[in-house]
């Protein structure tokens, strides 16, 4: 479904992606983690072009997206994507977030994206909310919208870039419930998280970036309980330690 | 002092009152409209087009207004006549209107330019990554939000404008002041009618930027 074949992406003279080799297949879920700066989110926002990258290929369900060809706005209405920080517009209803671009892009009528738009809220348990503004929710809240939104345009593929750092510690549970769910309904997930129980309890596996590079990847039990490589050993043990 | 006379005066001067107004309507329209393009010429990352809108709003705010007014009312009807071949009468209104408009988008160039950069980068992305393509998310998305944050400013900014259309006065048209200035040598009271004029300017603008102030207020909170 994701494939990165020898993917580069330099910041001016810093090189982020070294190289990167990974493939997510159909229905898969994969955890991606790592330290602070080492190419997270640049590497999941390659795969919508949100970042271009200088040298290799990605292709996403027998897209390459890196052919400049490639229409970059049709690829993106298949392939969801949900932000650390929520971003959702806030100058719009909570409904009106999730109708919009089905409206706008997919050329979808009202009456039937608002249906969609409700259904998708009941899922994520916020139907009641649809008239409130962003403003007026919870971070968690804010998170389930966001990802009713991605949803909304029907994606193939569901990226998500640290759903739940930006949220108090009790409400990233009602998030990650969400995404248990979608994962258990078969959608194809790349997760860029720190947060090691959804990784063991959903992911199929654990991808390990350090300095722009995939260390090491494995089952998420063998990785948290048997990881193979000192950088690896080291994040965990960080991890694990509260004043982290 | 005799301010009796102002009121069979009253008709036209609420006739030159139209005059003003409608001038402003029509530019601070006009003037956003083409400001708001300048300003996505300025962020845009063709260095040509960014280059030229910069041009273009440098050029406009080092000139004087009074300037681009007598400019535009010569060389508009010429700059016409020489492109149709034919003589084409444009008036006075037309060209003063085109030349605030020209002049006061390079203010609210600077203004929208200010507003979609204050948008969070988050917002574009967003928009984006649903598949939205840069005209969607510069209209559904980041110009509602930055017109929102904007407007005490571009308010601000076109009570200023009220004031200076008065400037029409240097190609004959009759606004509020010259009609005021008009009326007021024909029955031999300049003083008085132009104290009346100052009078109405000062409440209209010091009252429009008070519910500017009020309106910022509330934005803010
Ligand atoms: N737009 C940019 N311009 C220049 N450098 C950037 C840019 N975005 C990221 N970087 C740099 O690239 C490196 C990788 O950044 P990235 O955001 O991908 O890391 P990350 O693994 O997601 O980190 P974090 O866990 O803090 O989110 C960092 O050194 C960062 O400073
Ligand atoms: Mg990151």
């Amino acid at each position: 479904m994701i494939r990165f074949n020898n993917v580069h992406k330099w910041f001016k003279d810093l090189h982020v992606l070294k190289g990167v080799n990974l493939e997510v297949t159909q229905g898969e879920v994969v955890v991606v983690c790592g330290p602070s700066g080492s190419g997270k989110s640049t590497l999941i926002r390659t795969v919508n072009q949100l970042e271009t990258i200088n040298e290799g290929e990605i292709w996403v369900d027998g897209v390459n997206v890196t052919d400049p060809k490639t229409n970059l706005n049709a690829l993106r209405a298949e392939v969801g994507f949900v932000f650390q920080h929520f971003n959702l517009y806030p100058h719009l209803s909570v409904l009106e977030n999730i109708t919009l671009s089905p409206i706008k892009v997919k050329g979808m009528d009202k009456v039937a994206a608002e249906k969609q738009a409700i259904n998708l809220l009941e899922k994520v348990g916020l139907a009641h909310k649809k008239d409130a503004f962003p403003s007026q929710l919870s971070g968690g809240q804010q998170q389930r919208v966001a990802i009713a939104r991605g949803l909304a345009m029907e994606p193939r593929v569901m990226l998500f870039d640290e759903p739940t750092s930006a949220l108090d510690p009790e409400m990233i549970g009602e998030v990650l419930k969400v995404m248990k769910d979608l994962a258990e309904s078969g959608m194809t997930m790349m997760v860029v998280t720190h947060e090691m129980g959804f990784a063991r309890e959903v992911a199929d596996r654990v991808v390990f970036v350090d300095h722009g590079e995939i260390i090491e990847q494995a089952h998420p039990e063998s990785f948290f309980t048997n990881p193979q490589h000192d950088r690896a050993k080291q994040f965990l043990r960080q991890l694990l330690t509260p004043m982290n | 002092m005799d301010f009796t006379q102002i009121v069979p005066a009253m008709p036209a001067l609420w006739e030159g009152m139209l005059l003003t107004l409608k001038m402003l309507v029509l530019a601070v329209s006009g003037g956003v409209a083409l400001g708001t393009v300048l300003a996505l010429m300025r962020l845009s990352s063709n260095p040509l087009l960014s280059g030229l809108a910069k041009t273009y709003v440098n050029y406009f705010r080092s000139i004087p207004l009074l300037l681009v007014i007598t400019w535009f009312y010569l060389a508009v009807p010429m700059l016409l006549n020489w492109i149709t071949g034919t003589f084409v009468s444009v008036g006075a209104f037309t060209s003063c209107l085109v030349a605030f408009m020209m002049f006061e988008a390079a203010y609210y160039c600077e203004i929208v330019r200010a507003g979609i950069q204050s948008i969070p980068r988050g917002q574009l992305h967003a928009a984006y990554a649903v598949g939205m393509t840069y005209g969607q998310a510069m209209r559904l998305i980041i110009l509602p939000q930055a017109f929102r944050k904007m407007m005490p400013l571009l308010l601000q900014q076109s009570v200023i404008l009220f004031q200076d259309t008065s400037l029409v006065y240097a190609v004959g048209l009759m606004d509020f002041l010259n009609t005021a200035r008009s009326k007021g040598d024909i029955v031999g009271l300049p003083h008085e009618f132009l104290i009346f004029a100052g009078a109405v300017y000062f409440v209209i603008s010091f009252g429009a930027s008070t519910l500017v102030k009020r309106l910022q207020k509330r934005l803010a909170v």
